[in-house]
């Protein structure tokens, strides 16, 4: 077929290069000396200024992790991972944690403006109704570089700060959540993060408190070498609500970068945690070379009755994407979501999905995934449902659907599904399918050029996912999709 | 208004046009008639343009312009419209959101604002009514679980809305009961004007009763092998193909 002829024509030409977000940012940086080891990790907590019961979390955390192996389970293949080859913490050298917003680094300042995140306080605010604010926290390698509306969330009772400010003013609790969503020797690159985590966000929100505006955190890797270990803790205390997004980009760089983060969120008795995230990280050139290696953990835990958490998730970034946001349903009736839309071109790799263990009665969790690949990747939806003998009545919904570009990329399904308990109903749904000449060649005929009838296809296929996202960044979302698609049929 | 110049076409190297000759006045309605595997429906998808057919000797102007150096969209914001055959289902997308981007296409193609909400709602809503197109239809993907009759209504709904110059009708009534084929033989009836043409492409002449041509050819082994009025398709519902096709075996 013509078309697809085409197609790969194109696709081999091109470049993941229509990233947006591949500059460099030149600011001196204070680096730790390559390598892991039980020194770098005792380095990193010293610079954090961090309390002895901290340290020697990270150390037992280390330990562990040497015991572990690299998962190999996953539909991925990269090259191996040289861990001695990493830098495990860079922050900028001039003010690495600025006390006030007048403070940050102008290098660094202009960096979050050209990616589009105001970190003054005033441009947040110009133009924007109150109830659309948002709260930003700008990580920058290592360290948190600014963090606005702090004073506003704390009226609120609302904590919104850095993990590692979090960690010397709220020690219990942190002490108290920290690991206990996702344990120190959960998996091999959860235990790698505990060991040598830098820096991350921290949200409590404290009992029957509406959060009064979305909060959110920008994640950029910049230095060479150098691998981005956050670590995000989020708590909602009982009957309250919280919004929190989350936006990553890297620049372009020849060699692969290490990305794996591991989130916690904690939902207490009534409360509901809305989580999105759109990942941008740098996806690697036309050849394949370079780009973020995406190894995250995330997990949910609605530890009490009737708790809410949802994920949504945009991810067109990454070379190598191991994400599986999941969700603990340990108390009654409590509700699990997983909204997702993956794209990957390129030769990127994206092995994603969720978890949704129900481990009470009268749990429910809906799953909503929609792949999309084109180019020469690989996009496998990987999810497990499962209900212990306790969960009664437990329900899930789950539709997993693939739109395929092309025909040098693939779209993979493997659904898990377990359940001890006969009263539990789960329903899954799957579809397959591929934009063909024929429809294309419709759509042309009605006068609808090519780019905008692969845009009008796609935005029908991902639109019941997009809609989960708050306003802006649906929109957001919405152009990133477009961008990363651009030219993926001929 | 359509001037089809000695057109030879191929696929996978087989001959399927062999030099078609074929004009087609403004205003006038022109039936093609013949049997199964005889190159109409190559034709009508030549003239849109999709991909696979390749043009090896020939020309199609419409209004004087070179057609074939157009891509499908031009030629179809140039005023081209095909009725398909087997209309494509699409999946996710709301049939209201596709008629108003091939609206929005059309009008942008001509220099116009897109068209506001509301205005789109009104246009959509007589069409619907005139084409007794139920408004439910119009809510789902486009095409995506409709009977072959609904899909033939929302081809008929389609040209409706984007007015072509030249509306090709490829075997429209192909899969139609009775009732069906009144509708949409009342739609273009409907849109009968002396600026605008027709090519009804049919294997029978039953259509040709609700959507009465002002010229009838017979299309054979790739070419026009015989035109004329009306009273042509009565004869060849009484005499059959049989007439066109020895040809093959000569």
């Amino acid at each position: 077929m013509a078309a697809v002829r085409e197609t790969i024509a194109q696709v081999q030409s091109i470049d993941v290069d229509q990233y947006k977000f591949g500059f460099e940012t030149v600011v001196e940086v204070e680096k730790a000396p390559k390598g892991l080891s039980e020194e770098i990790v005792r380095y990193i907590s010293a610079r954090k200024g961090e309390p002895d019961w901290m340290l020697q979390w990270r150390l037992e955390a280390l330990e562990l992790w040497r015991t572990l192996e690299e998962p190999d389970w996953a539909k991925i293949t990269y090259d191996p991972i040289d861990y001695n080859g990493i830098h495990y913490y860079a922050a900028p050298k001039k003010n690495p944690s600025p006390k006030s917003l007048d403070e940050i680094d102008p290098e660094i300042r202009k960096t979050y403006e050209k990616l589009g995140i105001p970190l003054s306080e005033q441009e947040a605010l110009a133009g924007v109704a109150p109830e659309n604010r948002v709260a930003v926290d700008a990580v920058f390698d290592s360290v948190s570089v600014a963090t606005t509306f702090k004073k506003e969330l704390a009226a609120a009772g609302v904590i919104f700060m850095p993990i590692s400010e979090a960690i010397r003013e709220h020690p219990e609790l942190v002490r108290t959540y920290l690991g206990s969503v996702v344990p120190v020797g959960d998996n091999f690159f959860a235990a790698l993060n505990s060991a040598v985590f830098s820096d991350g966000s921290f949200v409590y929100v404290p009992p029957g408190v509406r959060c009064p505006m979305e909060l959110s955190t920008y994640f950029r890797i910049n230095e060479r070498d150098t691998g981005q270990f956050e670590r995000t803790l989020i708590i909602a205390d009982k009957g309250a609500y919280v919004s929190y997004l989350e936006g990553c980009t890297a620049p372009k760089r020849d060699e692969n970068q290490l990305h794996a983060a591991v989130v916690e969120l904690v939902a207490l008795e009534d409360a509901e945690i809305k989580y999105s995230t759109v990942q941008n990280w740098y996806p690697g050139d036309s050849a394949g070379r370079g780009g973020v290696y995406n190894f995250v953990t995330k997990r949910g835990d609605c530890r009490e009755a009737r708790a809410k958490i949802s994920w949504t998730q945009v991810e067109t970034g990454s070379a190598v994407t191991w994400k599986y946001p999941s969700c603990l349903l340990r108390g009654p009736e409590s509700r699990g979501e997983f909204y997702s839309i993956a794209i990957s071109n390129g030769h990127q790799q994206v092995d994603s999905g969720t978890k949704m263990i129900h481990m009470a009665p009268d749990t429910t969790s809906k799953i909503i995934s929609k792949g999309i690949s084109a180019g020469f990747s690989q996009n496998t939806y990987r999810g497990l449902v499962k209900a212990t003998a306790r969960a009664e009545h437990a329900r899930n919904f789950t539709n997993c659907d693939s739109l395929l570009l092309g025909d040098r990329c693939g779209a993979h399904t493997v659904p898990y599904v377990e359940s001890r308990n006969s009263t539990a109903v789960f329903e899954h749904e799957a579809t397959t399918s591929k934009i063909s000449d024929d429809q294309m060649f419709y759509c042309q005929q009605r006068g609808i050029g090519e780019e905008e009838a692969i845009a009008l296809i796609v935005n029908g296929f991902v639109k019941d996912v997009l809609q989960m996202l708050p306003m802006e960044f649906a929109v957001e979302a919405q152009k990133l999709i477009s961008i990363s698609l651009e030219g993926s049929v001929g | 208004m359509l001037e089809i110049k000695n057109l030879v076409v191929q696929i996978d190297d087989r001959r399927i046009l062999n030099g078609v000759n074929l004009t087609v006045q403004t205003g006038e309605i022109a039936a093609i008639m013949g049997p199964n595997g005889s190159g109409k429906s190559t034709l009508s998808y030549v003239i849109a343009g999709k991909e696979d057919y390749e043009v090896l000797e020939g020309e199609i102007l419409l209004d004087g312009a070179d057609v074939l150096a157009m891509e499908p969209s031009e030629r179809a914001t140039a005023g081209l419209f095909l009725a398909f055959q087997y209309p494509l289902e699409i999946p996710g997308v709301n049939t209201m959101t596709f008629l108003k981007a091939a609206l929005n296409a059309h009008r942008k193609a001509r220099g116009e604002d897109e068209l506001l909400t509301p205005e789109f709602m009104r246009l959509v809503g007589e069409a619907a009514d005139t084409l007794q197109v139920p408004r439910d239809m119009l809510r789902r993907p486009l095409n995506v679980g409709f009977s072959g009759g609904e899909k033939k209504r929302m081809e008929i709904l389609q040209m409706y809305l984007l007015q072509p110059r030249l509306g090709i009708l490829d075997e429209t009534d192909s899969g139609l009961d009775i009732d069906a084929l009144r509708i949409v033989a009342d739609g273009v009836n409907a849109m009968r004007s002396p600026n605008r043409s027709f090519l009804v492409i049919t294997h029978y002449q039953r259509l040709l009763n609700y959507i009465v041509p002002d010229t009838v050819h017979v299309m054979a082994n790739g070419v026009i092998a015989r035109s004329g009025g009306k009273e042509l398709a009565l004869e060849l519902e009484e005499s059959g193909y049989a007439e066109y096709t020895a040809h093959e075996t000569v």
